[in-house]
C-alpha cells in the first residue's frame, strides 16, 4: 500500500511480466507461480522474479519452468539459486543462528509480554478483591449511599 | 505508590538499539550483494566463440590467472569500462570475455571498433551461463585462479580504483599480475 | 513571486512554530497565563503561513512555473489539471510540505476544539506540537525546499510526473495517510504534554482519544487507497506487497490501534495509564521511522523517494530527539502513572491486555521483517523478506486477536462471571462454525485454514449482531429505541470490528480462490476461465492528453451471458518514455475480472496477456473503509460533544 506513497519514485519499478509458458498439468502451474513470487529478482529494487520484467528476472523464471518440467522438487529449485545468488534470493529466509532473532525476537516479545499481563492480572486481582472487601467493610457504616 | 522500576527505561534502550542499527545503515548500498559463488569453481559450460569457430568450456578457464568480464553491447557501463579493460590487457593482464545476451553483430562490430582486450570471447546468447555464474547485470569482473574457482566478484565498472582496492591484494605476490602466473595455456 | 510568497510563508511559519513551542512553555513554569494564552493564535498563525505556502507550491504548478526546480521536476505543461495540483505532494519536497501543512492544521484544530481542556494543558499540548514542526521546518528548508529555483537556466518544460502517480487514487492517498500519520502527533503531543505535568488529569484520556481514532480512520483509509492503488495501478494484481513502504504504514496503524483500545480503559478506568503514554509515544515514532524509511536510503523498496543519506541523516536525528526525549522522559516520570485499581483476570481489562499484546507482537514482526536486513547487512548476511515471514506470523496472531476481542467485548469492566462468558460464546461457536462451514465452501472448498478463518470472522460478526440485540433489548422502551439508545462510540466499536471480520473474508476468499492465467492471445482469441470465457476483440490507438496508448478490447461472458467489456491499455507517457500497464478490471460486489495487457509476442499479433478472476478483493477495501467508518462514527458520540458545547461558554469567557 503504501505502495505507498511512495510517491517519488525514482527508479521505477518494472512491471509485472507476463509471460506464457506451458505446463504438464496445473499443480506444476500453481508451483511455478508460487516459486516466482518466492525468489527474488536480483538486480531489482525490492521485486519477486513473478513481479519484474528485468531481463534477469525473465532468465530466472526460465529457469524455474525448465526445472519444473525437469521434474525438480521446490527445495531443488531454491537451492540452485541460493547456491549462485545467496540467502538473497529468496523471500524465505534461512533458519540459523544469525537469523535467531529474527524468528524468535517476536515469539520472546509475545512470551515475555505475556508472562508480564499475568503478573499484573495477579496483582489488579489481589488489589480488586481487597477493594470488595473493603467495600464491604465499609458499606454498612456508609449506609444509604 | 512504589519507586520508580528500571523498567520504565526499557523502551528507550530498545529504541537506543534501533537508532544505532538505523545510523549504521546510512550511506550503506542496501543494493551491493556478495557472490554465493567465491571459492566454487566456475560452473561447466559449453558455449560457442564470438570471434572464432571454438567452443569453450570451463576448462578454457583454467591453467593460469585471469578475469572473466561479463559485457553486453547494450550497456552503457560496459562503455565506460572498456578503456580501462584494454589498458590492462596491455599490461597483460589476462580478460576472458563473456558476451551477455547481445546481438551477435553489434558485439563483433564493437570489438573491431573499440578494440579487443579479450583472450577469447565467449557467447552467452540466452544468459544461462550468466544464471549458473550468479550475474545479475553487465558488466561485472570475476577473478579466476589457475584451478579454475571463483576468487572474486565485483559488480559494476571495473576502474583503476577497484582494481587497487579489491583485485591486486588477492593476486599472488610472485606472479605481478594475472595472465602472468605458473600454468602455461 | 508566487514561489518568493511560499518561501518567506514557510520562514513565518518557522517563526510562529518557534514561539509556539518556547513562550507558552515559559508561561506555565512561570504561571503566566497570558503567555499560555498565545499558544492558541500562534498556532492559527502557523497555519495560516503553511497554507499560504502549500498555495503558492499549487499555483506555481498550476501556472507551469518551471523555473521552480521542484515544480520541473514533477510536472510538465501538457500534464492535466488534477495532476498538475496533485503533483505539489507527487515528490520529496511537496510531500513534506504536505506533511508540515498537516501538521499545523492537526495543531489548529487543537487550538480550535479544546475548550474543555485547562489552559496549562493546551499550551504544553500545542507547544509539543510546535516543536515537532520546527523540526519538519527545518527539514525543509535547510534539505528539501520546495521553492528552490532553477535560475538561471530553467527548463522549457517539465520532466512530467511519474506517470504511475497519474492517477486519481494517488491524488487522494497520500493526503489521507498523511493525516494519519501526522494525527497521531496529537495524541503523542498529549503524551508528552502529561508526562511534563507529573501527573494524569483523569480527563486525560478523554481529551487525547478522539484525536486518536480521527487520525487511526484516517490512516486507515490511506492505506486501503495504497492497496487498491497497487491492484489497479502496477498492474500486478496484488494487493499487498510486504514492501517496506507499506510497512513503515503498517507499524503506526497497529500500534494505533492498540492505543485506541488501551485508551479505551484508560478513559472508562482510569488505568494503563503510563502504558497508553508509551503506546502514544511508540505509534507516533513509529509514523516517523516510516518517514525515515522511505526517504533515506537504507532499505530497498520499490516505492522509495529519491534517497540521500543527508536526509536520511537529518530525519534519524530528528528521530532521536522526538522519540528519545520521550522516552527519557517517560522513563523519568511514568512511575507517576502507576494506578491503583484493581480488576479480576477475567474482564474487559484483562482481555484489551491481550488484545494489545497481540497488537504489539504484530507490531514487532513488521519492525523486525523490515528492519532484519539492516541487522543482516551489520553481519554481512543478505537476506530478503516478504510473505512467507510475514504471513508466518500474522496469519496465528490474527486468529488469537479475534478469539480475544469476542469474550473481551461480552466482558464488564472489572469483573466477569466467567461461566456466563463461556455459555454465551458456546451458543454462538456452533452457529459460526456451521455456517462457516458451509460458506467456506461456496465457491469452492477452501482447505482448513480458509475454513477457520472464515468461521472466526461468522463468529466475529455474530457475537456483534448478539451483542447489539441483548444490549438494544435491556431497554425498557423496546428494541427499536434501544438501538437508537446505544452510543455512537458503541456503534462505532461495532462497526470497526465488523469491517475486520469483513476484510478478513476478503483476505481468505482471494488467497484461496482467485484463479489467475498468463495466456498468449490474439485478436480473435478466446480464453476461458473458470465459467467465464474472454474473447480479444480487437486492439487499437489512441492519442491521451500525454501519452499514446495501444488498447485492447475485450468482452467476456459467464456461462454465455454478456458480463462486461474490457479495455486494458499500454501507454507511453510522452515525457517521460515510459510505459505503463493500465490494467482493465471489472469491479463487482463478489469478483473482479482483471485483464492486463504484456508484451507482445513475436513475430505474430498475438499478446501475453494476464487474466484474473478475483473473489472478494473488494471486500478487503470495504472491511477498511467499514473500520474507518467506525472510527469516524465512535468521533460523533455524544461524550465528547457534550464536553465541548458544555465548556464553549466558559472558554468564550475565558478568551474575551
Amino acid at each position: 500500500m503504501l505502495r505507498i506513497v511512495l510517491l517519488l519514485m525514482l527508479s521505477m519499478p518494472a512491471f509485472a511480466a507476463i509471460d506464457v509458458y506451458q505446463f504438464d498439468n496445473e499443480q506444476q502451474e500453481q508451483r511455478f507461480r508460487i516459486l516466482s513470487e518466492e525468489l527474488r529478482c536480483p538486480k531489482c529494487q525490492n521485486q519477486s522474479i513473478a513481479d519484474s520484467d528485468a531481463g534477469i528476472a525473465q532468465d530466472m523464471r526460465t529457469r524455474v519452468h525448465t526445472m519444473i518440467l525437469e521434474g525438480k522438487s521446490d527445495e531443488d529449485i531454491v537451492d540452485y539459486f541460493v547456491s549462485r545468488y545467496g540467502d538473497f534470493v529468496s523471500y524465505r529466509p534461512p533458519v540459523n543462528a544469525g537469523t535467531s532473532i529474527l524468528w524468535l525476537g517476536p515469539i520472546l516479545l509475545l512470551l515475555g509480554g505475556a508472562v508480564l499481563i499475568v503478573i499484573l492480572l495477579r496483582n489488579a486481582s489481589r488489589k480488586a478483591a481487597a477493594d470488595d472487601e473493603a467495600s464491604q467493610d465499609k458499606e454498612p457504616e456508609e449506609g444509604t449511599k | 505508590m512504589k519507586a520508580n522500576s528500571p523498567w520504565v527505561f526499557l523502551p528507550l534502550v530498545g529504541f537506543v538499539l534501533l537508532a544505532v542499527l538505523l545510523a549504521s545503515g546510512l550511506g550503506r548500498d542496501p543494493q551491493e550483494l556478495p557472490s554465493a559463488l567465491v571459492g566454487k569453481p566456475v560452473p561447466s559450460f559449453s558455449l560457442p566463440s564470438l570471434l572464432t569457430e571454438e567452443t569453450y568450456t570451463e576448462d578454457s578457464l583454467k591453467g593460469r590467472w585471469q578475469l572473466l568480464n561479463v559485457w553486453a553491447t547494450w550497456c552503457p557501463t560496459c562503455h565506460v569500462e572498456h578503456p580501462y579493460l584494454l589498458e590492462l590487457a596491455a599490461r597483460g593482464v589476462a580478460i576472458s570475455g563473456l558476451n551477455y545476451k547481445d546481438e551477435l553483430p553489434a558485439a563483433r562490430e564493437y570489438l573491431a571498433n573499440l578494440g579487443n582486450p579479450f583472450t577469447h570471447v565467449i557467447v552467452d546468447a540466452d544468459g544461462q551461463l550468466g544464471l549458473d555464474l550468479g550475474v545479475y547485470g553487465a558488466p561485472e569482473t570475476f577473478l579466476i585462479n589457475p584451478a579454475g574457482e571463483i576468487v572474486l566478484r565485483h559488480a559494476g565498472d571495473l576502474n583503476a580504483r577497484v582494481w587497487e582496492e579489491k583485485f591486486v591484494p588477492l593476486l599472488p605476490t610472485q606472479a605481478p599480475a594475472p595472465g602472468q602466473g605458473e600454468g602455461e595455456e | 513571486m508566487a514561489v518568493e510568497i511560499g518561501h518567506l510563508s514557510l520562514w513565518l511559519a518557522l517563526a510562529a512554530a518557534l514561539c509556539l513551542s518556547v513562550f507558552p512553555l515559559i508561561g506555565v513554569y512561570r504561571n503566566l497565563p497570558a503567555w499560555q494564552w498565545y499558544a492558541r493564535p500562534l498556532a492559527w498563525i502557523q497555519w495560516l503561513a503553511m497554507t499560504v505556502a502549500m498555495v503558492a507550491l499549487g499555483y506555481s504548478f498550476y501556472i507551469n512555473d518551471f523555473s521552480v526546480a521542484y515544480v520541473a521536476g514533477h510536472s510538465n505543461s501538457a500534464l492535466p489539471l488534477e495532476y498538475r495540483l496533485s503533483a505539489i505532494w507527487g515528490g520529496h519536497e511537496g510531500s513534506l510540505l504536505l506533511w508540515g501543512w498537516m501538521l499545523s492544521g492537526w495543531a489548529a484544530m487543537v487550538g480550535l476544539l479544546s475548550r474543555s481542556v485547562p489552559l496549562p494543558m493546551v499550551a504544553r499540548v500545542l507547544a509539543v506540537m510546535g516543536m515537532i514542526s520546527v523540526g519538519f521546518m527545518l527539514f525543509m528548508l535547510l534539505t528539501s525546499n520546495p521553492f528552490d529555483r532553477n535560475l538561471p537556466w530553467f527548463p522549457l518544460d517539465g520532466a512530467d510526473l511519474n506517470p504511475l502517480l497519474q492517477d486519481p487514487g494517488l491524488i487522494i492517498h497520500p493526503p489521507m495517510l498523511y493525516m494519519g500519520y501526522v494525527g497521531f502527533s496529537v495524541a503523542f503531543a498529549f503524551a508528552v504534554a502529561g508526562l511534563l505535568m507529573g501527573n494524569l488529569d483523569p480527563a486525560w484520556a478523554r481529551w487525547a482519544r478522539p484525536w486518536t481514532t480521527v487520525a487511526w480512520s484516517f490512516l486507515t483509509v490511506g492505506i486501503a487507497l495504497g492497496s487498491w492503488w497497487a491492484y489497479y495501478e502496477l498492474g500486478w494484481g496484488g494487493w499487498w506487497f510486504w514492501d517496506p513502504v507499506e510497512n513503515a504504514s503498517l507499524m503506526p496503524w497497529l500500534a494505533g490501534t492498540a492505543l485506541i483500545h488501551s485508551l479505551a480503559v484508560s478513559e472508562k478506568r482510569n488505568m494503563f495509564r503510563a502504558w497508553t503514554v508509551l503506546l502514544a509515544i511508540i505509534t507516533f515514532s513509529l509514523s516517523l521511522l516510516g518517514t525515515f524509511l522511505v526517504r533515506s536510503g537504507v532499505l530497498t523498496s520499490v516505492h522509495a523517494f529519491a534517497n540521500d543519506p543527508a536526509r536520511g541523516a537529518f530525519i534519524l536525528g530528528f528521530l532521536i530527539v522526538v522519540a528519545g526525549g520521550a522516552l527519557v522522559l517517560f522513563g523519568l516520570r511514568a512511575s507517576a502513572l502507576r494506578s491503583n485499581t484493581g480488576f479480576k483476570p477475567v474482564s474487559r481489562e484483562a482481555f484489551l491486555l491481550g488484545n494489545n499484546l497481540i497488537l504489539l507482537t504484530a507490531t514487532s514482526v513488521v519492525l523486525m521483517g523490515t528492519l532484519f536486513p539492516l541487522i543482516g547487512e551489520a553481519l554481512d548476511m543478505k537476506i530478503s523478506i516478504r510473505s512467507p515471514y510475514f504471513n508466518g506470523f500474522f496469519v496465528p496472531l490474527a486468529f488469537v486477536l479475534i478469539l480475544l476481542m469476542v469474550p473481551g467485548m461480552f466482558s464488564n469492566w472489572k469483573r466477569q462471571d466467567g461461566n456466563s462468558l463461556l455459555k454465551r460464546m458456546a451458543l454462538l461457536a456452533p452457529a459460526a462454525i456451521i455456517a462457516g462451514w458451509f460458506g467456506a465452501r461456496l465457491p469452492d472448498p477452501s482447505p482448513w485454514q480458509g475454513v477457520l478463518a472464515i468461521m472466526l470472522a461468522l463468529f466475529l460478526v455474530f457475537a456483534h449482531v448478539d451483542d447489539v440485540v441483548r444490549r438494544a433489548r435491556a431497554y425498557k422502551q423496546g428494541f427499536v429505541t434501544g438501538l437508537g439508545k446505544l452510543g455512537r462510540g458503541y456503534w462505532g466499536m461495532v462497526l470497526a470490528h465488523c469491517g475486520l471480520a469483513v476484510l478478513i473474508a476478503g483476505i481468505t476468499l482471494v488467497s484461496f480462490h482467485e484463479v489467475e492465467r498468463d495466456i498468449r492471445m490474439a485478436p480473435g482469441d478466446t480464453a476461458k476461465l473458470g465459467d467465464y470465457t474472454f474473447v480479444f476483440d480487437s486492439l487499437d490507438e489512441y492519442r491521451g492528453p500525454n501519452f499514446d496508448s495501444t488498447r485492447g478490447h475485450f468482452h467476456v461472458s459467464h456461462d454465455g451471458e454478456p458480463v462486461a467489456v474490457m479495455h486494458p491499455e499500454k501507454r507511453t507517457y510522452h515525457a517521460s518514455r515510459q510505459v505503463m500497464t493500465e490494467a482493465a478490471i471489472d469491479a463487482g460486489f463478489w469478483r473482479d475480472l482483471y485483464v492486463a495487457l504484456g508484451e507482445p509476442l513475436d513475430k505474430s499479433n498475438a499478446w501475453a496477456v494476464r487474466i484474473y478472476f478475483k473473489p472478494g478483493i473488494r471486500w478487503i477495501w470495504l472491511g477498511a473503509l467499514i473500520m474507518a467508518l467506525g472510527g469516524a462514527l465512535a468521533l460523533t458520540d455524544k461524550r465528547y460533544r457534550r464536553n465541548r458545547f458544555a465548556t464553549n461558554d466558559a472558554g468564550a469567557a475565558n478568551e474575551s
